[in-house]
């Protein structure tokens, strides 16, 4: 760190010399702290086991059906979530309207929502006892602790991530392009289609990776409506909780395995949002 | 050749507009200081935004009527536009970008009819090229290309040489205002330039605060200049950098 250079001796201004020095210390120790609260819990997840001890925790019978069930229902949920988010996000994208800006508010909802309330508001949704329970039973559809319930927590929870990228690059659009595609005779849904989406590609791509990250750590909301039952309703996070009880090197090993796609998925958004 | 009449009142954010004027065998030039509603005035020709009252009528159609609730919607009103900065897609070559207005029973008839328009303009050369990689005074040639491709029946120019700098300007201007005679559409062309209304030899209109303050030839406005920004856009002070004596 460089010294303080103090360019009267021993004057009133020692106090500013001070504060000088104060400052930089000061913040040095504070982003260390917060630094050091964030590598500290991925350091003791990285180093704790060996490699063989972490291999063993995958070959847990818990992994394989975790997996395939994660796979399924994240993938369901990005393409639930990006066919009807994306003609929404263009609707909204457009509007300027004070209802539009109440809708795009409540759409943004999930994001600071805990996902317990996401659960039970789920469940007081389509559950047994629920505002569309009833309705659901008379047409023979049973959601609750099913996959589709996985999947329906999963897209609840995501489903703003897409939409505020996909709101944000539309919003980015030169309306110019829009406008004259118009006047070249192009009807609203040939200007989506031709000119908004492929421009739009990459915040489009950026917002489907953030909602499908976000899809695959959804483990409350999951819990409280689909359950966790192995090979139906458990996802990998999900599995990670029951894997604790038991084996807490496979809960370590899946761990690893959710961070290493996390960090693959930032780092290829990073590299997708670069121009 | 048919006119373009409008006669149109409403509202442009804070602004309130209230314009007629008419287009037809010459360029109708419309001048006036930042914020007067140059803009906001194309656009509710080109039905991108809706008047309170009034009419619109290209060769005795109707295009919006308020009384008698007519409103083509901007696709089917027939004009051509050409923004400030052209608006070529970035997505596609210069081509496919004529090929997007044209409506032909096959593929290779729309690039054939794209690719005569490009050469109208002297551009089929730059046929594979991407917007990027085409100069300003290029991308106008493609841009118009585009719009003169649809044979629209009236032409709209929001500032067509701003984007361009002083070394082309002039031969463009030249390129422009030649095209605009041989074209011979109703046309409305926006600007903040002497030299391009003079180019352009049509009737000046200017428009402040929304309404129109003077209209008539450029020679006339030098003559009698009845607002202050006339009398600046005439004396050519008006395009001075700030500062400059």
């Amino acid at each position: 760190m460089r010294a303080p250079v103090s360019q009267a001796p021993a004057s009133p201004d020692s106090g500013a010399a001070l504060a000088s020095w104060l400052w930089p210390a000061g913040l040095a120790v504070l982003s260390g702290g917060l630094l050091l609260l964030v590598a500290l819990p991925l350091a003791g997840l990285f180093f704790t086991a060996s490699p063989r001890q972490l291999l063993a925790g995958l070959a847990n019978p818990l992994v394989g059906p975790a997996v395939r069930v994660t796979l399924f229902t994240t993938t369901a949920s990005l393409a639930l979530v990006v066919a009807c988010g994306t003609p929404l996000a263009w609707a909204i994208a457009r509007r300027r309207t004070p209802a539009w800006r109440v809708l795009e508010t409540a759409l943004e909802l999930p994001v600071v929502l805990p996902p317990a309330v996401a659960g039970v508001a789920l469940l007081l949704a389509f559950g047994r006892r629920g505002l569309f329970g009833p309705t659901l039973a008379a047409a023979g559809i049973g959601l609750p602790f099913t996959r589709a319930a996985v999947i329906l927590a999963e897209s609840f929870v995501a489903a703003p991530f897409y939409l505020q990228a996909a709101v944000a690059a539309f919003r980015r659009l030169d309306p110019d392009l829009v406008l004259v595609a118009r006047t070249l005779g192009a009807s609203w849904s040939r200007v989506f289609f031709t000119v908004a989406i492929p421009l739009s590609r990459a915040g489009l791509a950026g917002g489907a990776a953030m909602s499908w990250a976000r899809a695959l750590g959804e483990f409350g909301a999951t819990l409280m409506f689909a359950g966790n039952m192995e090979g139906r309703t458990q996802t990998l996070p999900l599995a990670i909780y029951a894997a604790l009880e038991s084996d807490l090197r496979t809960a370590q090993s899946l761990s690893i395995v959710l961070v290493a796609v996390a960090f693959a998925l930032l780092v290829g958004v990073r590299a997708g949002a670069r121009p | 050749m048919s006119a373009l009449e409008v006669d149109v009142g409403g509202r442009a954010g804070e602004l309130a507009i209230d314009v007629a004027l008419r287009a037809s065998e010459t360029p109708l030039v419309v001048v006036g200081p930042n914020g007067a509603g140059k803009t906001s005035l194309l656009m509710m020709i080109l039905g991108a935004s809706t008047p309170r009252r009034g009419r619109i009528t290209l060769g005795g159609a109707t295009l919006f009527d308020a009384e008698q609730h007519v409103d083509v919607p901007l696709e089917r009103r027939g004009l051509g536009f050409l923004p400030q900065r052209y608006a070529l897609f970035p997505h596609l070559d210069a081509l496919q970008n004529v090929a997007y207005g044209i409506v032909a029973p096959s593929r290779d008839e729309r690039r054939a009819r794209a690719m005569d328009a490009l050469r109208e303009l002297d551009v089929s050369s730059l046929a594979a090229r991407r917007p990027a990689a085409l100069s300003a005074g290029e991308a106008q040639r493609v841009a118009l290309a585009r719009t003169l491709a649809r044979r629209p029946r009236a032409l709209l120019l929001d500032e067509p040489l701003a984007a361009l700098d002083v070394s082309v300007r002039r031969d463009v201007r030249r390129f422009l205002a030649g095209g605009l005679r041989a074209w011979r559409l109703p046309t409305v062309v926006v600007t903040h330039d002497r030299d391009d209304a003079a180019a352009f030899d049509g009737d000046v209109l200017v428009l402040e605060h929304g309404k129109v303050v003077q209209q008539g030839r450029l020679a006339e406005l030098e003559r009698r200049p009845e607002t202050d920004f006339v009398r600046q856009l005439t004396s050519g002070r008006h395009d001075l950098p700030p500062g400059a004596p």
